[in-house]
């Protein structure tokens, strides 16, 4: 197989829109992915994160704008994309009535890979299924975790140079999802992969992502490593709870000597400062002159989620019944 | 978290295994294959598949055999309803279920990643399908011989018997699979059983064409049935009757052109939805 030759980037995108109807799931995103790095897509449910998956990975068109996924136009030249992605969907894609090692062999022959090939990379791949003689019953059967795991080796089975990861750890237990977590960090350590993960979950991109991609309505927000994203709204953040006036209490906080910034969102009032420490007490003693009850008041670094606090005016929610994307 | 090393090198190992095209026999028996592997898996829809045409070729010859060759000379009720007992067995068995299974668990979308053709994903549910509805003759020729049925074309009449009936069987195939397709829903891929009846039942499926009358004998005129019936039953009971034989073979040509454009259409609108 040919090395990517015109593009060097890993996946490139330009302009790139994406409609259903009158809707638009993906509106004029830009990205720039270089081969090895680790892209985290985050986003609440319902941002574009799985629309921009599958248009990447050729199962939908661009309505607008282009994309390159390891040299390949994706509307132009999908078999050559296909050659060289592995994809591992939001829920398991797997065909129950199969079994573990049929599912593999069978994913293994659709990539043009000979009988001794595929036997060579179920090898390859034992530990990370790791589920032992499972692999001979039928998938369902098999656990969430196993479910996952199997989902993954067959988006590895033809050792694809960009891993598009949407949602992996999304309905996994603790354990699982850090067990995804030491997985994907091998690969990309040891294979130099691609690897382009969405996410809903704020410490998995934190965890895992070289940048991070904010994509709110299905515009690419913010993009930066997670410290120069976080870094851009201060170096600390403190939280208060509050009961009363709101934005009586927001106006009290924002002449504050040392506040950047200031975002309420229902009862919580962030306030984000260079000096948290120094603050806490001018923050408390002004919500109490202004009459405001304070529930809670906290000190911490930035997270992402501030960030998608600051970019968007709201905060990620989990947990939702379903993405929304993919209508 | 430390990096844990789960997945081994390839370079250790070796060239790089890498993707490339498999072609389109590869795929298309690739596909086939897991759809072969699936069939005893869902013995719930064979058995009925099996149970119909058999059912009904027995109530049949036991209803009518006496009553229908007391009214026309040497007429071998047996021989004249073994075709369609076949027609009962092979129209309407298909993939399309598992092809909506596959759609709405996401499997679909896993195999349209790879590089597979797509006309392989089709023709090689449709291969197993032909494999099975050939398949499902044979209990059915089983029973007509064991109820004193002869062939007059032979051994090779009855291959071209089974082969016929197959690749009628195959041609029906394309209509629940539009609607798999176009859908992705399995009530309405259930529902495409109703096509079966106006094929199998507005036809010389009782009593010969002769025997018709009305707008009965109007409506058979128009069913490919009628020639298909025609042509099966040739080769039990006359031979080598190429009239009837071209006839039948040109009626499913003709569903097969309405079915598999229908089905292709809506292959193609599937993979421009996404």
């Amino acid at each position: 197989m040919p090395a990517p030759s015109r593009s060097e980037a890993a996946i490139q995108a330009t302009g790139l829109v994406r409609r259903f109807g009158d809707f638009t799931a993906v509106d004029g995103v830009d990205l720039d992915i270089q081969p090895g790095e680790i892209y985290g897509f985050l986003g609440p449910n319902g941002a574009g994160k799985s629309t921009m998956v599958r248009v990447l990975c050729t199962l939908i068109s661009p309505d607008g704008g282009s994309a390159t996924v390891a040299g390949f136009d994706v509307a132009t030249e999908p078999d050559q994309v296909r050659l060289r992605i592995g994809v591992a969907l939001q829920d398991a894609a797997l065909d129950e009535k199969q079994t573990g090692i049929e599912l593999l062999r069978l994913q293994g022959r659709l990539y043009g890979l000979s009988k001794a090939e595929v036997a060579s990379r179920l090898e390859d791949l034992e530990q990370l299924v790791d589920i032992g003689d499972a692999l001979g019953r039928p998938i369902g059967t098999y656990s969430g975790g196993m479910k996952r795991r199997l989902d993954l080796a067959a988006a590895l089975v033809h050792n694809p140079d960009v891993l598009f990861l949407d949602e992996p750890t999304t309905g996994l237990d603790p354990v699982s999802r850090l067990k995804v977590w030491e997985e994907v960090h091998s690969l990309n350590d040891q294979l130099g992969m691609t690897i382009f993960l969405t996410t809903q979950y704020l410490e998995e991109a934190d965890e895992l992502a070289d940048r991070v991609g904010i994509i709110a309505a299905g515009k690419l927000v913010a993009e930066g490593t997670p410290e120069e994203l976080k870094r851009s709204i201060g170096e600390d953040v403190i939280i208060a709870r509050i009961e009363g006036d709101a934005d009586a209490a927001r106006a009290a906080v924002a002449d504050l000597d040392g506040v950047s910034s200031t975002d309420l969102h229902g009862d919580e009032l962030t306030i984000a400062s260079a000096t948290g420490a120094a603050l806490i007490s001018p923050v408390a003693v002004a919500l109490s002159n202004q009459g405001v009850r304070v529930k809670e008041l906290t000190l911490r670094t930035p997270t992402l989620d501030d960030v998608f606090l600051e970019l968007t005016g709201n905060r990620i929610g989990v947990g939702d019944e379903s993405e929304e994307d993919d209508q | 978290m430390t990096a844990v090393t789960t997945t081994p090198a390839p370079t250790d190992r070796g060239p790089v295994i890498r993707a490339r095209k498999a072609g389109f026999v590869t795929d298309t028996v690739s596909v086939a294959g897991r759809a072969l592997r699936g069939i005893p898996r869902e013995p719930e829809t064979i058995l009925p598949a099996l149970f119909i045409p058999l059912f009904f070729f027995v109530v049949n010859v036991g209803a009518l055999q006496d009553f229908s060759e007391r009214g026309i000379a040497d007429f071998d009720y047996k021989a004249f309803q073994l075709p369609v007992a076949i027609i009962f067995a092979v129209t309407g068995i298909s993939r399309a279920s598992t092809l909506v299974t596959d759609i709405q668990g996401g499997y679909f979308d896993r195999l349209l990643m790879t590089p597979v053709r797509r006309l392989s994903l089709l023709l090689g549910l449709m291969v197993a399908d032909f494999a099975l509805v050939c398949a499902l003759c044979v209990p059915v020729l089983g029973l007509g011989f064991a109820l004193g049925v002869r062939f007059e074309t032979g051994v090779i009449g009855v291959v071209a018997f089974i082969g016929l009936a197959g690749l009628w069987g195959l041609v029906f195939t394309g209509f629940p699979y539009a609607i798999a397709l176009k859908t992705g829903n399995p009530g309405a891929v259930a529902s495409s059983f109703i096509l079966f009846f106006p094929f199998a039942f507005l036809t010389t499926s009782t009593l010969p064409r002769e025997a018709l009358t009305g707008w009965l004998d109007t409506v058979a005129g128009y069913n490919p049935v009628t020639y298909l019936l025609e042509g099966l039953r040739a080769l039990v009971t006359e031979g080598w009757a190429w009239g009837s034989l071209g006839k039948a073979l040109l009626a499913v040509a003709i569903v097969g052109t309405l079915s598999m454009s229908m089905c292709f259409a809506a292959l193609r609108g599937r993979l421009k939805r996404g």
